[in-house]
Order: C-alpha cells, then structure tokens, then sequence
C-alpha cells in the first residue's frame, strides 16, 4: 500500500525492557504477552494431556501410580492405581485450557492487537486498565498452576474435581489448592471483565471516522459480542465460586443439603455462565477465520450482515441453554424440552457462519496457504462437532451419551480444537504483520497436516467409544475399549509433536524468518486496516486517523 | 516527529499501577488462602494495604490527568460506557446473589422427596422496623445526591452541592451502622448463625456483598465531596460526579430489591412457623 508510511512513523524505541514490557499501556505489547502467556499455559496444559493419554494407551494403570508417577512402564514394580493425580491432571487441564489458553489467546492476544488496529483506533479505550488485565490473567495462571503443586485431597498435592468444580467435590476437597483455584478462577475473571469493558468502550467510542457500525470488519465484530458475553456471564461465575468459597471456608451451606442447600444449584450458575464461556472461547476464532477464508478465496466475505447479525444471535442464545449440560440431573419434562428445543435454534446462527464460508470460498481463487488451511481445517472441526452437537442435544439420546467419550469428543471438536485452527490460523495469518518476517510455508504445511490428521486420530475414535459407552473422566477402562484407545493415544503423541514443530516455527520466524517489507504480504483481499501498516507496526498507529478512502473498499460489507 | 496527531484520544505513558496492583491482588489472595488454613493474616493484610494503595495513586493520577484537560469530551463518553459496563457487571454478580436466595426460596429443600432437612426456627426480622428505616435512609441518601447534582448542574451554590454530598454521606455511613448493629443483634441478642442453613448463608452474603458496595459508594461520594471543595467539578464536566451518583442509585435499587425479597417475602415465604 502507497499509503503505509501515512498511519505511522518510524522512530527510535526508548523504553527500557521493564518499562516496556512491565508497564505498558500499548495494546501491541500487551497482546504479545497474552499470547506467549496463553502460549505457555498451553504448553502446561497440553503437557498433561500427553500424560493422560499414555496412561489411557493401554487397559490397566501403567504410569500413575500411588508408589510415584513413571515416565516409562518399564520402571514397572507394583502399581497401585493412583485416581487422585488422574483428576488432578484432568482439573488442571480444563481450568488451564477454559480460562487461561484459549480467551487469553483469541481475546486477549489477537484481540488486543488487531481490533484497534481494524477499526482505526491509535490505542484501547483505557490502556492502563488493558495491562491491569494482563497482570491479573498472569497473577491467576500463577494461582492456578501454583494449585497444581499445592496440597490438596486425599493427602495428595493439587485439586481433582473437573474443572467445573461442582460441589460436593469442590466443597470437599481438602487442602488449600481448592481455594487457590477459586481464586485463580475469580482473578482470571476480573481480568477478563475489565478487558471486555476495554473492548466494548474501544469498539464503540473509537471507530475511525465513516466507520459505522455495520461496516466494522468481522473480527471486530466478534470481539464485540465476545466482550458482551464476557461483561455478562463472568459475574455470574463469580458469585457462583464465592459461594463455594464460603462454603468451604466459613460454614455457608449454598450447596449442602444438610443445611438445606442444593448441589443443582450450583450447577445451573456454573452453566448459566458456562455456556456462553463456549461461545466466548469460539466466536474470536470464527472472526478471525473470515478474514483468512476472504483472503486466500480472493473473494470479499460472502453475506457480511448475516455474519454480523448471526454473531449477535449465537451471543443471546448462548445465554437460554445452559441446563443442555444436565439433562440427568433431574430435571423436569418441560425444562428439558424447553432447553433441547432452544439449543437446536443455535444450529441457525452457526449453519450461516458455515454456509456463508463455503459460499466465500465458492468461485473464488483459493491460495493454500498455512492459515487458509487451518481454516479450512476449522470448518470441518467445526462442522463435525456441530453436527454431533445437535446428537447431544437431543434429551433423549443424551441419556445414553452423558458423560461417555461421545461428548468428550464432541466439545474437543467443536470448541477446543476448532479454537486451537482458529489461533493457529491467526498466528500465521498476523506473524509476518506482527513481526515483519514471514514464516516458512512448507513447515507451515506440515505443521497443519500434521496437526489436522492428529487431531482427528485422537478424537474421532472418541465417538465410537461413546457410543460403545465408555464412560469419561477414569484412569482406566475394561478390555473392550482398549482399540481405539490405542489409536487415540497415538494421535495425541502426534498432535504433541505438531505443537512441538509449531513452536519451533514460531521461534525461527521471529529470529530467523525471511524478513518482508510490503504492508501487506498476502493480496489485495487483505483488506482491513492492519494490512495499511508498515510490519511491523510502529509502538504508536493511527496517530493520524485513517481516512476512510484506506479502508471502505465496498467489497467487504 | 513527521506526523502530528489529529485525535483526541487519551495516549497514556508507562504506568507502573497494573503490575503493582496485579502483585499486590496476588499476595492478598494467596495470603487469604494461607489465612483460611490458619498461617496467619499478615500476607494477606500486606496484599489487601498494597491493592488499597494501588487503588489510591491509580485514582489519584487519572484526577490528575482530568485537571490537566487529558479527558477531552471523547474520552469522557468512553469513561462513561466504562462505568455504565462495569455497573452492569456488578448486577450480573448480584444475579447470582439473587438467584440463590429465590432457588432456596421457591424449591425449599425440605420439600425434596425424600429429602431429611429440617428448616430450623429462628427468629423472624420484622421487615417494618429497621429495616424499613435504612431503606429510607438508603433512598434519602439518594435525594441528596440528585440535590448535589441538580445544584452542581444548574449552577447553584457551591454550597448546596457540598452539603448534598455531605448529607448523603452521612447517611451512608449511617446506613452502614444500622445494618452492623443488625448483625450484631441477629448473631449474639438472638438465635442467628453466619453459617449452618441456607437462609443465614444467603442473608449475610447477599446482604453482606450489597453492604461492601455500601461502603464503597460511601467512600466514592465521600471523595467527590473533597474535590467539589477543590474545586474540581463544573456544571458542563464532573464525569466522576455522576460515576459516584450511578454508582450510589445501583446500590439503591440492589438494596430495594433485597427489601422486597429477603426482608418482606423471604423471611415470611421461604421459613417454616
């Protein structure tokens, strides 16, 4: 672009390293720090998984045993099963990935970085309250995994409810590492609360002129309803873990039937927030995934209000189905039906957002690049994970499917690692615009095929083990089930192994990638705002106000 | 610099206020955990006096930066979204609240088949006697601010806004007294726990959580009152004026709802005898 020199200007960066990093009020670097922060939370997060996944290999307790975990099954000797650090694990791994991955990644890295820089904005709406966030995200993954290590139930180091942390479980779990992860969990939430009054401000109060409302680019758009979601339902939560608090700590009986309190209880609050927090993890991606689906199909996105307006709908549903989560509690007829009914609509909104990305890529002259293949990747994830969503919703067949391996794969699919195309789609789509290097596209190729393949080996075998009933959340299964668990096992190790390269990729491009100077690296169907600054952006952007000439191109709304 | 900036956008420089906050936020919660399983309150009170301080010269600073005419009219629009959201969010919260007092109200746990609880007998708050008096109080202190902002508004003495302001603090503190004294007299005159039955556990809670904001809405107006001193606010701009008096009418209309429902239903719909 002609114009790239207009929106910044390159001078010396004074700040020290502390002042930089440590103080910062620039919603670039704060973005950064989300990302290497989730990214490394990641890491511990899927680390655990490799973990789990080989002691699921094989029927029978191999590696965690109460006589101390193994790395290897040779070190062989007694092995008495030890369940406490096979929950622990599973707590830690959906504490980590829910809270302190995923939104950390999409909202809080991509977001941070790219929604004021799509619509304009020379920063966030109140940048010192954007690193108060970052600093209570990072003060509660310290808490978090601080609870891992810490002693908890059954004389044994770290909390094993699930991450759901339902009472009498959570109530009573012994140990301070309980409590450390409520904490955590209300730090993770007070941070992601102020970052989404941040972004909500920024969206509405900091458009470039002749940026209305319904000409926002998509990612934009999907921070948006996120932060509402966010602003909406981590309160919720809050209250919700302050009671389990309380009941632990200072004899409050919420959720104690002896004292007139109600386990169920606390589950309708859980998923009350638990529901839209599905959204919130998946919508940041489904913006991103727009932009790379336009730019590599050459085409502008195909039904851009529908888009919108199919966000905004997803968004409000999120908050009428949270009881689809327990259909065998006991609830009654009616709720059941009422919440059944109401979580199919959601397969509306979503069947748009799919249909509307093939109908972009139809006729279009696609580009295989890395990220247009991880988005690709996500439709299917997506798709296939919507589809047995709509199985599951079903109140009747879930009385067969509840809590088997069925919606373990099921939410794999559809939110965790369609999140997970998601983010790596937007790392390579940014990374040359982020660091102004590109990354190597072959290895890029194999990290996604790699990546693709594996995650399929791991998780579609889940389904047949559902239905053949396997139950979730054990250490150890019977005979009959040890096929596809082998075969699950195995696409686990390799998924590892993608991360492990997609890491790799990562480091060499910021330190030894091919360095590009163009502002825009892909083609002209990159069209946002970002794609008219120089890579990478200078610390401040658009101290002049983009004109909009730079990015109301009529194609793209 | 070849370019001049054409926003009015608020750019701010480094600050040091999140990371210490997010430190302090830290040791006051990891203290708390150690205090709840008997080490002791120090790293905890050590966090809480950090966060407080925090909280201090952050506001102290972002005052500053008002005088100095860092809030252009587009950055006060933006600090107003902000504290409309971080209202909202506060309701959400109290949704929670609320949402446990009406499950154990409506569902009754004694009501479950086969369900052994018993619902002790205890005694019964009359809804008409204090607590009708601090509602009052509640809402007068509500008068009294709209007073301080009508005259901040339109001009009036300096004075009536000071006094507003004064009234409705006083009042507050008020308030906080009764409801202490409530608490006192429920948990040692008569046969009331904070803990053992649901009906306690949300009664102190959610009583409990709207009096915190009591204290801070006392503390937030109590501020505004020294800087109309100061001479801080005029009648076209005193954004953390009207912060303050939203803040104060939320803590209003929660209570309101408490009145209804815990005090005047609740004690009578949800307990036995």
């Amino acid at each position: 672009m002609a114009d790239a020199a207009v929106h910044g200007h390159e001078h010396e960066d004074q700040r020290g390293f502390f002042t930089r990093w440590f103080m910062s009020t620039n919603h670039k670097d704060i973005g950064i720090l989300y990302l290497l922060v989730g990214g490394l939370a990641g890491f511990i997060s899927v680390a655990f998984t490799v973990y789990m996944r080989m002691e699921l290999m094989e029927p029978g307790v191999q590696y965690m045993c109460l006589e101390g975990a193994r790395m290897t099954a040779a070190a062989a000797g007694e092995c008495t099963p030890n369940g406490h650090l096979w929950n622990v694990l599973i707590t830690g791994h959906g504490i980590l990935m829910m809270f302190f991955v995923v939104i950390p990644a999409l909202f809080g890295g991509f977001g941070n970085y790219f929604m004021p820089l799509q619509i304009g904005a020379p920063d966030m709406a109140f940048p010192r309250l954007n690193n108060l966030s970052f600093w209570l995200y990072f003060a509660g993954t310290s808490l978090a995994v601080m609870s891992v290590f810490s002693p908890g139930g059954n004389g044994q180091l770290g909390s094993g409810v699930g991450w759901v942390l339902y009472p009498p479980l959570s109530t009573n779990e012994a140990g301070m590492s309980m409590d450390l992860a409520i904490f955590a969990v209300h730090l993770s939430g007070a941070s992601s609360i102020l970052g989404a009054i941040n972004m909500i401000t920024t969206f509405l109060n900091m458009r470039a002129p002749g940026m209305t409302l319904f000409k926002v680019p998509l990612f934009s758009w999907s921070i948006f309803v996120t932060a509402w979601l966010i602003l909406l339902a981590l309160p919720v939560l809050a209250g919700a873990i302050t009671m389990l608090l309380t009941d632990r700590n200072f004899g409050t009986t919420f959720f104690d039937p002896a004292g007139g309190g109600d386990p169920v209880l606390y589950q309708h609050i859980l998923w009350f927030f638990g529901h839209p927090e599905v959204y919130i993890v998946i919508l940041p991606a489904f913006g991103i995934i727009s932009h790379v689906i336009a730019t590599f199909s050459k085409k502008p996105i195909f039904g851009y209000l529908p888009m919108v307006w199919a966000l905004v709908a997803i968004g409000v549903l999120g908050f009428v189905v949270w009881a689809h989560h327990m259909y065998t509690v006991g609830m009654s007829l009616t709720q059941q039906s009422y919440f059944m009914l109401a979580t199919m609509v959601i397969a509306v909104p979503t069947g748009v957002k799919i249909f509307s990305w093939i109908a972009t890529m139809w006729g279009g002259s696609i580009e295989f690049k890395t990220p247009m293949l991880f988005a690709i990747g996500f439709v299917f994830m997506f798709t296939v994970g919507g589809v047995t969503g709509i199985v599951l919703s079903q109140a009747a067949v879930d009385r067969a499917y509840h809590d088997t391996y069925y919606v373990v794969a099921h939410f794999h699919y559809v939110m965790a690692i369609a999140a997970a195309f998601g983010i790596f789609a937007g790392c390579y789509f940014y990374i040359p615009k982020m660091t102004g290097r590109m990354y190597p596209e072959f290895l890029g190729k194999v990290h996604f095929w790699a990546f693709f393949i594996a995650t399929n080996i791991t998780f579609f075998p889940q389904h047949f083990l559902g239905r053949q009933g396997m139950p979730r959340r054990f250490i150890d299964y019977p005979e009959a089930f040890a096929y596809w668990n082998y075969w699950s096992s195995i696409g686990a190790f390799l998924s590892f192994a993608s991360f492990l390269l997609f890491i790799g990729i990562m480091a060499y491009t910021v330190f030894a990638g091919r360095k590009i100077n163009a502002a825009n690296p892909w083609n002209e169907w990159a069209d946002t705002l970002e794609w008219t600054l120089p890579s990478p952006p200078p610390e401040h952007t658009f101290e002049q106000l983009p004109k909009q000439s730079d990015w109301d191109k009529g194609t793209a709304h | 610099m070849a370019h001049e900036k054409n926003h009015d956008y608020h750019i701010l420089n480094p600050s040091i206020w999140p990371f210490a906050g997010s430190v302090a936020a830290f040791a006051m919660l990891f203290g708390a955990v150690l205090w709840m399983h008997d080490s002791g309150p120090w790293l905890f009170l050590m966090g809480f006096v950090g966060v407080l301080y925090v909280m201090y010269a952050w506001w102290a600073e972002t005052v500053a930066e008002n005088q100095v005419g860092d809030h252009t009219p587009v950055v006060l629009i933006g600090l107003r979204y902000g504290f409309i959201m971080f209202i909202m969010s506060e309701v959400m919260f109290f949704a929670a609240w609320f949402w446990s007092f009406f499950k154990h109200a409506l569902y009754p746990m004694q009501d479950y088949e086969g369900s052994t609880y018993v619902a002790p007998e205890f005694y019964h708050v009359n809804a008409f006697e204090l607590p009708l008096i601090n509602t009052l109080i509640l809402l007068l202190s509500g008068c009294a601010v709209t007073w301080a902002h009508h005259a901040l508004v339109h001009g009036g003495q300096r004075k009536d806004v000071e006094h507003g302001l004064l009234i409705a603090v006083l009042l507050g503190v008020l308030f906080t007294a009764f409801q202490a004294y409530e608490y006192n007299y429920l948990l040692t005159v008569k046969d009331w726990t904070f803990g053992g039955d649901k009906f306690f556990s949300n009664f102190f809670m959610a009583t409990g959580f709207h009096g915190l904001h009591v204290i801070i809405g006392t503390i937030f107006l109590a501020i505004c009152y020294f800087r109309v001193r100061k001479g801080h606010f005029t009648a076209e701009s005193h954004m953390g004026f009207e912060a303050a008096a939203w803040y104060w009418h939320f803590v209003d209309v929660v209570w309101l709802f408490l009145f209804a429902a815990v005090y005047i239903w609740g004690v009578g719909a949800s307990l036995p005898g």
